[in-house]
């Protein structure tokens, strides 16, 4: 039995950012386990500040380069919000459809670039396309069909053209996005074989309990605004999320940190999974039950697996906007805007978890404060204190180095974690 | 694996490559990976041998550097000074590391401390002002854009591996924007750096009704002076254009010049 090592990931691969991972075990007791996250600060909140408000979603989407949509939405939501604009049904469903698409292609990258790999003993995607090349095209299909998508619907996958403060600058072309509809249809089968190679995986058996913390919905699967919620019971209206954030400097990390009513909370797929399962398509609940995966889900590796489950609500989802908007006429793409002073919140579930942006603004529109809480940020005191409680179960187990690291690899990047935008 | 490809009855190497950031949103990189139609073909061309955000094999021994991002602590300008010892040759991957970026949008209040304030209170943070590349180390080559364009990314590295010349259009946006016969954004109200910003990336933003934000920075003889007609002209305010052109850095003397003259008490 191995009783001591000394592990440093240094930085971790596979994942958005630069983090590192230390272990030490002494005579089989956990010494250290560390989180660090030692990514350069942008300063996005402090650029902002001066700005007129058109500026917010074009400047925040640049945040991050996974999750630029979403970004720009929650940018765009804040905005909205501080000038009490209703954005139309016509741009609630395109702005949900390219939320869908973007969910889609990140939550791809993600299950068969980044985290497939491991459970396959390979460093990269690369050998696979040697070893299990369908699966590699599968995923490169549905990764294009949603990347597509965005294109069409945002202008450009990323840091999108289109999204903008009252609507969208250009619409769609319809029989564009009737073929969008027949391509979604047809790649199904693409998404429920890449389900089947993750069914083939054994996913780590760990629990440990965490409270999450996400959008809540009312009738829908929640994506865009609402209200706050958390598995431990705490419920806020969305201009109140600093009430669910409670940010925090630490030392080992240039991105603040987060708690709610423990020590730390877990945004991302699988807290939505467990806080609004009852509001997820009967496919892609059906695809959560074949993999065991019921609320609440206390193993942070089934984040893996609930983000498949979503893959498969997207998709359904999808195709009933498109339908939607294919049977209405367009109206005009983009309402007016006229600016106030005062505050404006946009909490919207980005592929990695809830994001917030809030902005104050003085009476002629220019931000005066900005504000953005990253789901990462939220996420990292929990990944260190989930690596903590795993090195002592290890260290008590006598695991061998190499499985360790293997594992505490596996585990960080299960929270698909984005870091520099946790950095911004 | 070298010695697959060849050009004209000529094999060729597959050079090696190398992926790395800097401060940055990593979608450069991203949109690397973004190629899904091409991207095994692209892979095939060369032998990446680092990218940690897509693998976890790395050495130290490559022929091109691609660096996303741009200087904004001490310890990035060590990396790029050991990056540019190791490559043969340094490619300044996209807007960030090309001019600083959004990210050098924080220098314009000269007062860092105050930056770190606004945003960190009074936890100690480490940063300096954001510098692109090339005022820390020699680059060879630019890939502009925010983020940059995947076709311009696959036939620059193309022209790389057959050792074919490497040249930006001269002419600015406004070109491809009208040889794609949009509608003038300034028709529609809409202010366009796409008269003085370099083309190559096929009006992408002004084909979808946005305007241009200069991402790619000043075209040949850009004439900044007539631009500036143009928008007063158009009644854009002197704000909205300084938004624009100081938004990634590619025009920041022509930026630095506005505000001075503004001076309209924007800054906090």
């Amino acid at each position: 039995m191995k009783l001591s090592c000394d592990i440093a990931v240094k930085p971790l691969s596979r994942v958005e950012g630069h983090g590192n991972i230390h272990i030490r075990i002494k005579n089989g007791a956990l010494e250290e386990a560390s989180w660090e996250v030692v990514e350069t600060p942008r300063f996005f909140e402090a650029m902002l500040v001066g700005k007129h408000w058109e500026n917010a979603p074009y400047i925040c989407g640049r945040i991050c380069g996974i999750c630029s949509i979403g970004h720009t939405l929650a940018s765009i939501r804040a905005v909205e919000n501080g000038f009490a604009i209703e954005p139309s049904s016509q741009t609630a469903a395109l702005r949900l459809l390219l939320k869908h698409m973007e969910t889609l292609q990140s939550h791809v990258l993600h299950l068969a670039f980044l985290v497939a790999p491991d459970f396959l003993g390979t460093g990269s995607v690369l050998p696979l396309t040697k070893s299990h090349p369908e699966a590699v095209q599968r995923a490169l299909r549905l990764k294009l069909l949603a990347n597509d998508a965005c294109d069409l619907i945002g202008g450009r996958r990323m840091h999108p053209t289109r999204t903008v403060v009252g609507g969208f600058t250009m619409l769609p072309d319809k029989a564009q996005l009737d073929l969008l509809l027949r391509r979604l249809r047809a790649a199904a089968p693409d998404l429920a074989a890449t389900a089947e190679l993750f069914a083939s995986f054994t996913i780590p058996d760990f629990v440990r309990e965490t409270e999450f913390v996400s959008l809540k919905g009312e009738t829908d699967y929640p994506f865009i605004g609402g209200a706050l919620m958390s598995s431990d019971g705490v419920e806020r209206p969305e201009a109140g999320y600093l009430a669910m954030t409670n940010e925090y400097c630490t030392p080992a990390s240039t991105a603040k940190w987060a708690k709610l009513s423990r020590p730390s909370f877990a945004v991302g797929a699988l807290a939505r999974c467990n806080n609004n399962f009852h509001l997820l398509h009967p496919t892609a609940r059906a695809v959560a039950e074949s993999f065991g995966l019921a609320p609440v889900c206390h193993n942070p590796f089934m984040t893996n697996i609930a983000q498949l489950v979503e893959c498969v609500h997207v998709m359904a989802d999808a195709a009933r906007l498109i339908e939607e908007l294919l049977d209405r006429s367009f109206t005009e793409p983009r309402q007016p805007v006229q600016s106030r002073a005062g505050l404006g919140v946009g909490a919207v579930e980005v592929p990695r978890g809830i994001l917030y942006h809030a902005y104050e603004f003085d009476d002629a529109g220019r931000i005066l404060h900005a504000d953005c809480v990253i789901p990462t940020g939220q996420n990292h005191a929990n990944i260190l204190h989930d690596l903590e409680a795993l090195a002592r179960s290890w260290a008590a187990a006598g695991t061998p180095d190499l499985e360790i690291e293997r594992l505490a690899c596996m585990l960080v990047r299960a929270y698909d974690p984005c870091i520099s935008c946790s950095v911004h | 694996m070298r010695g697959q490809l060849s050009y004209l009855g000529v094999e060729l190497a597959r050079p090696r490559v190398a992926f790395f950031e800097l401060t940055s949103c990593e979608g450069c990189q991203l949109q690397i990976l973004n190629n899904e139609a091409s991207l095994l073909d692209f892979l095939s061309l060369v032998e990446v041998v680092n990218f940690r955000e897509a693998m976890t094999e790395r050495h130290d021994d490559y022929d091109v550097a691609f660096v996303e991002g741009s200087v904004s602590r001490a310890d990035e300008a060590d990396r790029l000074r050991a990056i540019r010892a190791n490559a043969k040759i340094l490619v300044a991957l996209g807007s960030c590391a090309c001019f600083g970026g959004v990210n050098q949008l924080k220098n314009r209040f000269r007062d860092l401390d105050w930056v770190k304030r606004e945003v960190y209170g009074d936890f100690p943070i480490i940063t300096q002002e954001v510098l692109p590349l090339s005022a820390v180390v020699d680059v060879d080559l630019c890939i502009y854009g925010c983020p940059i364009r995947k076709e311009e990314v696959e036939k620059i590295v193309t022209n790389l591996v057959l050792g074919k010349a490497i040249s930006h259009p001269r002419y600015p946006v406004c070109m491809e924007c009208q040889a794609s016969q949009n509608i003038c954004l300034f028709d529609l109200g809409e202010p366009c750096l796409g008269p003085v910003t370099r083309a190559g990336c096929n009006a992408w933003c002004p084909s979808n009704r946005r305007g241009c934000w200069g991402c790619r920075g000043p075209a040949d003889d850009a004439n900044l002076a007539q631009l500036e007609k143009i928008m007063a002209e158009r009644g854009v305010s002197a704000e909205a254009m300084l938004d624009r052109l100081e938004c990634f850095g590619g025009f920041a003397t022509q930026a630095d010049l506005l505000r001075s003259a503004a001076a309209d008490g924007r800054k906090p």
